[in-house]
C-alpha cells in the first residue's frame, strides 16, 4: 500500500508545535429562544481524533458549523494555533478554509461543485493552495480518486453521473488532496457501503498517522467511533454531557444518557 | 510496573432503576518487572473488569491505580493514550480491527504508531505471524474473516510485536491448538526474561502453571452482594 508521504501536493508532517491545535472555551449557539449548543469546550493536538455522538438535534452540526466558522457562535472563544478565530478578519479565515482546514459534509452535494468534472473538482482546491502544473495536478487528482476506490477513468465525469457514496468519496478527495491540518467531517461515512467506509477509515487512519492531521468526527455509528476516534464527546440538548476516552466512554459509560445510546446498539 | 491498592468499582445502571452493581472493593495487587501474576476466581468474579481498569478501559474510582509510572485514578485520556502507545500491551480475547487492513499491517499498527520505518515494522509482523503459524497466504487479507484460532494468533502477534514493558493477556491460549499454544508460552516466557510485568488471565490451567510466578483470587475482592 502507498504511504501517505512524499505527494506532490501534500504537505510534510509538520513540527511538533507547543500548544493544541484547536483550543474551544465556552462555545456556545443559540437559534432564537432554542439552544444550538452551550458551553462546549476541549482541546485537539495534531495526530489526534474526536469524535462527537448524540441524538438527532442535540447540537452536532451547530457546533461543527461554529467551528468551521459557516455560523456565527453567540458565545466562548475557537482558538486555532492560540489566534481566535471569531476575532479573525474573514478574508483571512477563508483563506485558513482552503489551506488548512477541510469540512466534509454530510450532502456531498453541499461540499462539491457540481457543475464541473471530478478532476476539476479535486484539481481546484489544489490550484487554491498554489498548484499550476496542469499535468501534476492532474496526476494527483487521479491518485486522490484511487484512493477513495473511484475509478480513474471517471475523472472527467461530472458528481452528477455519481452515485451518492460516489459523490461522497469525491467529496472526501477534495478535501483532503491539500493535506489539511485538520478536518471536520458531519456523518461522512452515512450513505457509504461498509467496505468503502472500511477503506475511507484506514486511509483516514494512515493520514492521522503519517501526516498528524487532526480530525473531528460526528458519527451516529459508534463501531466507526470506536475505530477512529482516541476521545469522544457525547451530547445531549446543546451540551457535551460525557467525554472521554473512546472505549472508556462506550464500555463504561457514566451518564444516563450515554448508557442508552451505548446498550440500544447491538455490539460495537 | 503494576500496583493497586484498595481499588473499588461499581457500576450504576442509570436505565434500570439506578442498580448499583458493586463488582470490586479493596482490590490490591502488585506485578514486577520480569514476572507474571495470573488472576483466578470464578466466572463473574471480576477478573475481566480488574483487567480492564488496568487498561484504562473501565474508568477507576477509589484506591490507588498505578501503571508504569501513571496513576490511572487521575490521568487524562490523552495520557492514558500515550501510555498505551508505548509501555502498555493488551491482548483481548477480541480482534477489533478497521476491516480489509491486510493482517501483515494489524501486527504492525502498534509499531508504526511509534513511528518505527515502515520496513522494519513489517519485517517484525512478518516474523511474528510465521512464527505463530499464520500461513503465509493469508498475510495480504484482513483478519476479520478468519477462524477464531487464527484471530486470537493475529491478536496475539500484535501484542507482541511492541516490547511493551507491562502486558495485559486475557486469555492467549484459549483457541488455540496445542502446537501454538506452546509458540504462546514461548512468548510469553520471553517477554518475562526481557523483563516484562505481566497479568494474565487463563482458565488453561496447565498453560497457567507453566508461565504464571504468582495467583491472585479476585473472590477475595468480590464485595458481599448485598440486595
Ligand atoms: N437553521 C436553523 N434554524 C433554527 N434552528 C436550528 C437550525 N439548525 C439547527 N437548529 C436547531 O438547533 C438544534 C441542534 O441542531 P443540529 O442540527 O445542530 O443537531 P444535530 O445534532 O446535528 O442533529 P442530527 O443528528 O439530526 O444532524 C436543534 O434543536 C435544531 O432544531
Ligand atoms: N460494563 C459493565 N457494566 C455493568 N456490569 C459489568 C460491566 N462489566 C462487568 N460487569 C459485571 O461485573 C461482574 C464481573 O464481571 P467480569 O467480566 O469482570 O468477570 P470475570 O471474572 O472476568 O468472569 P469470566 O470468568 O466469566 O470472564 C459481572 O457481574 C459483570 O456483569
Ligand atoms: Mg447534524
Ligand atoms: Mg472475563
Amino acid at each position: 500500500m502507498e504511504s501517505a508521504q512524499g505527494r506532490i501536493w501534500t504537505r510534510k508532517k509538520p513540527e511538533p508545535e507547543a500548544g493544541p491545535l484547536l483550543l474551544v472555551e465556552g462555545l456556545g449557539k443559540a437559534w432564537g429562544a432554542r439552544i444550538g449548543c452551550a458551553d462546549v469546550g476541549f482541546d485537539l493536538y495534531p495526530g489526534e481524533v474526536l469524535g462527537i455522538v448524540g441524538e438527532s438535534g442535540s447540537g452536532k452540526s451547530t457546533l461543527l458549523g461554529c467551528l468551521a466558522g459557516h455560523l456565527p457562535a453567540d458565545a466562548g472563544r475557537i482558538l486555532y494555533r492560540g489566534r481566535d478565530l471569531r476575532m479573525m478578519a474573514e478574508p483571512e479565515r477563508r483563506h485558513l478554509a482552503r489551506t488548512e482546514w477541510a469540512f466534509v459534509h454530510q450532502n456531498p452535494r453541499d461540499g462539491l461543485r457540481m457543475g464541473v468534472t471530478a478532476g476539476a473538482n479535486v484539481g481546484e482546491r489544489l490550484m487554491a493552495v498554489g498548484a499550476r502544473h496542469y499535468g501534476a495536478i492532474r496526476a494527483t487528482a487521479t491518485d486522490w480518486l484511487g484512493r477513495v476506490e473511484i475509478d480513474p477513468a471517471r475523472i472527467d465525469d461530472r458528481p452528477r453521473a455519481f452515485s451518492g457514496g460516489m459523490q461522497q468519496r469525491l467529496q472526501i478527495a477534495r478535501n483532503l488532496v491539500t493535506g489539511p491540518r485538520l478536518v471536520l467531517m458531519d456523518e461522512p461515512t452515512g450513505g457509504l457501503d461498509v467496505s468503502v467506509q472500511a477503506r475511507l477509515l484506514d486511509l483516514l487512519r494512515e493520514l492521522v498517522r503519517e501526516m498528524g492531521l487532526a480530525v473531528i468526527i460526528v458519527t451516529h455509528d459508534l463501531a466507526v467511533a470506536r475505530l477512529l476516534a482516541d476521545r469522544l464527546m457525547v451530547m445531549k440538548d446543546g451540551r457535551v454531557i460525557e467525554a472521554g476516552l473512546t472505549d472508556q466512554v462506550l464500555d463504561d459509560p457514566q451518564a444516563a444518557y450515554t448508557q442508552l445510546l451505548v446498550s440500544s446498539v447491538l455490539q460495537v | 510496573m503494576i500496583e493497586i491498592e484498595n481499588l473499588c468499582k461499581s457500576f450504576t445502571l442509570h436505565n434500570q432503576g439506578a442498580a448499583v452493581l458493586p463488582v470490586l472493593a479493596g482490590a490490591h495487587l502488585r506485578v514486577d518487572p520480569g514476572e507474571c501474576v495470573a488472576l483466578t476466581g470464578a466466572s463473574g468474579s471480576g477478573k475481566s473488569t480488574l483487567m480492564r481498569m488496568i487498561w484504562g478501559n473501565y474508568r477507576a474510582e477509589t484506591g490507588r491505580l498505578q501503571v508504569a509510572g501513571l496513576d490511572l485514578t487521575t490521568a487524562t485520556p490523552r495520557q492514558i493514550i500515550a501510555l498505551r502507545r508505548a509501555r502498555l500491551g493488551y491482548v483481548s480475547q477480541f480482534l477489533r480491527v478497521v476491516p480489509r487492513v491486510p493482517t501483515l499491517r494489524v501486527v504492525a499498527e502498534p509499531l508504526l504508531a511509534l513511528g518505527q520505518p515502515e520496513p522494519q515494522a513489517l519485517a517484525r509482523a512478518a516474523a511474528l505471524l510465521a512464527r505463530l503459524n499464520i500461513p503465509e497466504r493469508l498475510w495480504s487479507l484482513s483478519p476479520t474473516t478468519f477462524s477464531g484460532g487464527e484471530q486470537q494468533r493475529v491478536n496475539i502477534a500484535r501484542g507482541f510485536a511492541h516490547p511493551f514493558p507491562v502486558l495485559l493477556l486475557d486469555e492467549p491460549t484459549a483457541s488455540l491448538d496445542a502446537v501454538n499454544r506452546a509458540v504462546v508460552l514461548d512468548l510469553i516466557g520471553e517477554a518475562k526474561a526481557r523483563g516484562a510485568a505481566i497479568l494474565g488471565i487463563f482458565h488453561d490451567e496447565a498453560a497457567r502453571a507453566q508461565v504464571a510466578d504468582r495467583l491472585v483470587d479476585v473472590t477475595g475482592f468480590t464485595p458481599a452482594r448485598a440486595a
